[in-house]
């Protein structure tokens, strides 16, 4: 493999991790806001306490991303930065009032409610803009004289809320998928009933949603259309994995008094679709970084950095990893923290 | 204004703000840590209660600084994207390896914060020790990339572009080491007179009880004792700084200093106004000779004056007085870490006079004044550069347009937030009182 290669896949796995915990976090933030604590269910509360400790780390992961981006295709970061500022920007600011509110809520409790609102009107805001970015990718939305983002173009253009529509239900799914097993970690089985009941629902609806937005690519990006259905064995591998973890929320438990449902199982199956699906659209959307502009090949970093970045890379995980499995055992493994109530 | 200025306005107010809430993300944490560990040797519960009570102002201000962090990290690609280019191929090491800091420390701060009950004391040390590692660490390495832009290394520029990259040689630039150390104790000392400006603040207050003024008397001391001494460090690295200006970047020491002429024994200006113009400064006591002797030990080392470069490559006039505000802040704080240690020592233990006290409440206000000044004379400073004698600041702009508009947005956003976390920060201390909170860890003493 080249340079180019190697750090085109570094850089989506960092994106795959992303979405997921991004999603997972987001999305928390926004069933919180649908399900407030005043009500029966426990299910608002499970996702903040979820929340409250973990969206430094995921936020940690958006700025190794954008990092991630300059430091190994410093030459795309020009038409990046340019054709990007609107959305961009736009998510700082909407990031910057979450991350402020949700350190503040933990200290004042007469913001809870505003926290509650803002957490979950930015969870549905800010999963928007960044998943914009793929049809602004996909071409056609940047002006080629000024690099500048077409901004009436891609608001009237109906793929735009193809992907929109796909990437706020992915959100919404792997949110649900994800605090329905948090929910029987902490052992409460009305929040997990709740929670399991969203995933059942969202999931065929993201699929319908996928296949809508490749449908409507074809009028904006044939390119990658063409592309994505040239790799349709992954996509038939990763609809396989949705059925496998779709079917696991089903399957009965030993014990008749529980609810149905792995949703451990039906999780891990869910992260495997989306791998293979992003897998999938990653390779289709090769050789591009921006169509028709930028090509991997042109924008990789020198082979000197290159080869520093790799070695920080080695050295940085070898001593973070240690500290990232402490921390899910004390945050999401161990029983006095989760099942607390 | 046109969009280079608004892009420079905007950055520089996005980084303006960060600086505040970083540099007490790297001077906090030590408090703490040092708290902390008093508490092991002493055995005094009421270190553990002002490490607790930090941690809690810790945990409010990152709530800020990660976000603002963030900005300053994705602005810089949005409003600079020709910079960035070059950052990417030349200084990109000290950005990534940052990530992994900031990652320790949002992990272990996490971890510090909420699960502090499970932990183990040492567990509870090592996690704190991690956070203000973390803190510390960042700190240094994004100097080295602020460095770099003063005295790039590395690299050979080309017709339009570069070649021969050596990453590690651009990480250890000439001037990186006495930057850092710069601005990390200069951060230490921050955060302790930030510590200190309230622990007298409180100690104005009539109506304390007598475990009150001994729990605030002891923050004060401790914290003036460590602000103190990094002070004086900060004063003896910024000469070193000062010295590499002299051997790397020539014309940014004549601007600070309104060096027109070069010269050997040259005087040090202390105050003044620099007319670029009329090339003259207005108002300054000189002193004879100092100049030369702080640029390089001996008064005939000859200081390079503006005249000897070309007229579009000088730094802006008002730079001088960026420099004399930051060293005269930092000798007042040196000067009063003195007077209140003097008193302390005199007075053994009992409450400093109240009009040293209210002096005092000073100093966290005067550190952080004196590294916003810093920054802003590094940055200005090196104008009309980006990256100095390569890169002009105008060529890596970036070429979208309204960007008033979001000069407008974060201008506003800062100051919602600079005000909320005042609000939230006096909310929680109001139903968190001292005096309750200490009884408490006094009845558990002594029970």
């Amino acid at each position: 493999m080249s340079d180019a290669i190697w750090a085109i896949s570094i850089t989506w796995l960092f994106v795959f991790i992303y979405a997921i915990l991004g999603s997972v976090d987001f999305g928390a933030g926004f069933w919180g806001l649908v399900y407030n604590p005043r009500e029966r269910s426990r299910a608002g509360e499970i996702a903040n306490r979820f929340l409250s400790p973990t969206w430094e780390v995921t936020n940690v992961f958006l700025v190794l991303l954008v990092v991630t981006i300059v430091a190994f295709f410093p030459r795309a970061i020009a038409p990046l930065g340019t054709g990007l500022l609107i959305p961009g920007s736009l998510v700082l600011i909407l990031l910057t009032l979450r991350s402020a509110f949700m350190v503040f809520h933990y200290s004042a409790l007469r913001f809870r409610s505003t926290l509650r609102i803002v957490s979950g009107v930015t969870g549905l805001l800010i999963p928007s803009l960044l998943v914009i970015a793929l049809p602004i990718l996909a071409g056609g939305f940047i002006d080629p004289e000024t690099d500048r983002l077409l901004v009436g173009k891609l608001l009237s253009s109906p793929v735009t809320y193809a992907y929109l529509a796909f990437g706020l239900s992915s959100e919404l799914f792997l949110s649900a998928a994800f605090l329905a097993d948090y929910s029987r970690e902490a052992e409460d089985s009305s929040a997990y009933a709740v929670f399991r009941k969203y995933a059942l629902w969202l999931g065929p609806f993201t699929l319908a949603t996928a296949v809508l937005t490749v449908y409507l690519m074809g009028r904006q990006a044939e390119w990658l259309r063409d592309h994505i259905l040239e790799e349709q064995g992954w996509f038939l591998l990763s609809a396989i994995a949705f059925l496998l973890g779709y079917s696991a929320l089903w399957w009965r438990r030993k014990h008749p008094e529980r609810e149905r449902g792995f949703p451990r199982v039906a999780f891990v199956c869910f992260i495997l679709q989306f791998a293979l699906a992003s897998y999938a659209y990653g390779a289709a959307h090769l050789p591009y970084l921006v169509y028709p502009t930028l090509t991997v090949e042109e924008s990789v970093t020198n082979p000197a950095m290159f080869d520093s970045l790799l070695i920080s890379y080695a050295v940085g995980m070898a001593i973070l990893v240690p500290g990232f499995i402490y921390f899910w055992r004390l945050f999401l493994k161990d029983k006095r923290y989760v099942g607390r109530g | 204004m046109d969009d280079l200025t608004i892009a420079r306005t905007l950055f520089g107010s996005s980084l303006g703000f960060h600086i505040i809430f970083a540099t007490l993300g790297v001077g906090l944490p030590l408090m703490i840590f040092v708290s902390e560990v008093f508490y092991q040797v002493t055995n005094d519960r009421r270190y553990t209660l002002m490490a607790k009570r930090w941690t809690k102002a810790q945990a409010i201000l990152l709530g800020v600084a990660i976000p603002s962090g963030t900005i300053v990290a994705v602005q810089m690609s949005l409003l600079w994207p020709q910079f960035m280019e070059m950052v990417g191929e030349v200084i990109a090491l000290p950005f990534q390896i940052e990530l992994f800091a900031f990652f320790l420390e949002a992990l272990f701060m996490s971890i510090y914060v909420y699960a502090a009950d499970r932990l183990s004391p040492g567990l509870r040390i090592l996690s704190v020790f991690l956070v203000a590692f973390g803190g510390s660490a960042s700190a240094v390495l994004i100097t080295s990339a602020n460095a770099w832009m003063n005295t790039p290394t590395g690299f050979q520029p080309t017709e339009g572009g570069i070649t021969g990259v050596r990453p590690w040689e651009a990480f250890f630039n000439p001037s990186f080491a006495s930057s850092a150390f710069h601005v990390l104790i200069s951060a230490y000392m921050t955060g302790a007179f930030v510590v200190a400006s309230i622990a007298a603040y409180r100690l104005l207050r009539r109506k304390l009880s007598q475990s009150e003024i001994r729990y605030h008397h002891r923050a004060l001391m401790m914290s003036l004792a460590i602000g103190g001494t990094m002070s004086l460090i900060t004063a003896f690295t910024g000469h070193w700084a000062g010295q590499v200006l002299h051997d790397h970047q020539p014309e940014k020491l004549a601007a600070a200093e309104g060096l027109f002429e070069t010269q050997s024994h040259a005087p040090l200006a202390l105050g003044g106004i620099v007319d670029l113009d009329e090339q003259k400064i207005t108002g300054a006591i000189e002193i004879p000779g100092l100049l030369s002797f702080l640029a390089g030990n001996r008064l005939d080392t000859v200081v390079k004056g503006l005249n000897d470069y070309p007229r579009d490559v000088w730094p802006p006039g008002y730079v001088h007085l960026l420099f004399n505000l930051m060293v005269g802040s930092g000798v007042l704080l040196i000067l009063l870490s003195a007077l209140a240690g003097w008193f302390g020592w005199r007075r053994k233990g009992d409450r400093l006079p109240q009009w040293l006290l209210w002096t005092l409440t000073s100093t966290g206000p005067l550190a952080v004044l004196a590294i916003e000044f810093g920054w802003i004379f590094t940055c200005s400073g090196r104008q009309p550069w980006t990256i100095y004698r390569f890169q002009r600041t105008a060529d890596a702009a970036t070429q979208a347009g309204d960007l008033w508009v979001w000069l407008v947005l974060f201008l506003s956003l800062y100051m919602l937030l600079l005000i909320a976390t005042v609000v939230i920060m006096s909310s929680y201390f109001k139903r968190h009182p001292l005096a309750e909170e200490l009884e408490a860890v006094v009845a558990e003493g002594n029970g």
